[in-house]
């Protein structure tokens, strides 16, 4: 058991593993974003008070969700990489950490082209909106503290440990609409409860954000191969790969 | 587990567990200032300061809303089921602003009791559906805030 984790932990088994696992993920991610967005634009019927205002929710949603995965995924790494030393888990959090940040703002953006039309107002500090745009400074401060650093290791220990506190804006983020009053609703999404709207609105918005995920691991695979090669370029293997080519 | 590493995780477990005390502690302290808006219940309580701007939120009482012929102005009534507070405004109201839906308006509580809004939002809730939808609920007897709490009943 330990022997396989090892393998897959290091830089070599990691790069060997994920070519194979890669191009699953890009065909699943362009397959579901595909459909998921024609669907959710074409096709799904306008709600009956937002109109088609409400198909914003199609992009809103998984971003807002792929943000806050992004950064518990941030927080995963960081202590596989503070307790175990497993270089890996470093190079893939400096990947995640740029596509977080880019989630997050897209979140934010369309909520408040979302914003105008529905509330009225593109902008309120409601606990929701305030948090999420929390999180982006923390995926700032992360990418920001790797960067301080002229000794790479230090960078990658010092972003690790803010990533593991900032973690805990996570449980802020999804029930602050739940502890204080906002003018954000409720969440739409909930593994426990039924959606709420029907079949022909959900299924379109359940593609795109499993379109989403799978498009972040596939980018995430793909841009920690690139990692790896880069800081392993002094390593044989990589010098016989290379040269291979 | 290596016992180096043990030790590790538990500093790592330390920290996030004092970090989140301090943070969950100073949440609790900001708990009323952290709420976007005061409910009828509390304006009518007192604890919502009177000449300072502040937000409210509840719902527009059905049949409450008049509107003025000649200009803006209109008046209506903004309620948690408990209390009434009547809110006076003059501007454009968004798109979703009707009776029965949640608002939040932005302005000052007059001595007299009443509300002078200098901003209206709608607040809107999570349930989405289509017209044909909303159409049917209503003609069976349903409004479609009911929309969730009839599916559940069917089951």
């Amino acid at each position: 058991m330990w022997r396989i984790i090892h393998q897959f932990g290091s830089p070599k088994g990691f790069y060997d593993f994920s070519a194979r696992l890669q191009p699953w993920f890009w065909a699943a991610a362009v397959l579901l974003l595909l459909t998921g967005s024609l669907w959710g634009l074409l096709y799904a019927p306008a709600d009956y008070q937002q109109g088609d205002s409400f198909r914003i929710i199609y992009v809103h949603v998984p971003a807002a969700l792929l943000a806050q995965s992004a950064f518990v995924g941030l927080a995963v790494a960081a202590v596989i990489f503070l307790v175990w030393k497993i270089k890996v888990a470093d190079m893939a959090a400096s990947v995640m950490a740029p596509f977080g940040a880019a989630m997050t703002f897209v979140a934010l953006f369309s909520g408040a082209v979302w914003g105008v039309p529905t509330w009225g107002t593109w902008w309120v500090w409601d606990a929701r909106l305030t948090s999420m745009l929390i999180l982006l400074f923390l995926f700032f401060g992360i990418i920001a503290l790797r960067g301080a650093f002229t000794h790479r290791d230090s960078g990658s220990r010092a972003a690790s440990v803010l990533a593991i506190v900032g973690v805990i804006n996570i449980p802020i983020i999804k029930y602050s609409v739940e502890w204080w009053n906002t003018l954000h609703q409720p969440a739409t999404f909930s593994v426990t409860e039924r959606p709420s709207m029907p079949a022909e609105m959900w299924m379109p918005l359940l593609l795109m954000v499993l379109g989403f995920y799978c498009f972040f691991i596939a980018l995430t695979l793909m841009r920690t191969r690139n990692e790896i090669l880069r800081r392993e370029s002094n390593k044989r293997w990589v010098r016989e790969l290379v040269r291979g080519q | 587990m290596h016992p180096k590493r043990k030790q590790k995780l538990f500093i790592i477990l330390g920290l996030l567990s004092l970090a989140a005390i301090a943070i969950g502690l100073t949440l609790y302290a900001l708990r009323s200032n952290v709420n976007l808006f005061f409910s009828p219940v509390q304006i009518a309580d007192g604890d919502a300061p009177v000449g300072r701007q502040i937000r409210a939120g509840g719902m527009v009482k059905e049949g409450s809303v008049e509107r003025d012929d000649e200009n803006l102005d209109v008046v209506f009534t903004v309620t948690d089921y408990v209390d009434d507070l009547e809110v006076r405004y003059s501007g454009i109201l968004p798109d979703l602003f009707r009776e029965g839906q949640g608002v939040v308006v932005v302005g000052e509580l007059s001595e007299s009791g009443h509300f002078e809004a200098n901003e209206v939002m709608a607040k809107h809730d999570e349930n989405y559906m289509p017209k044909e939808v909303a159409e049917a609920l209503e003609d069976s007897g349903y409004s479609p805030e009911d929309y969730g709490v009839k599916v559940e009943g069917a089951d």
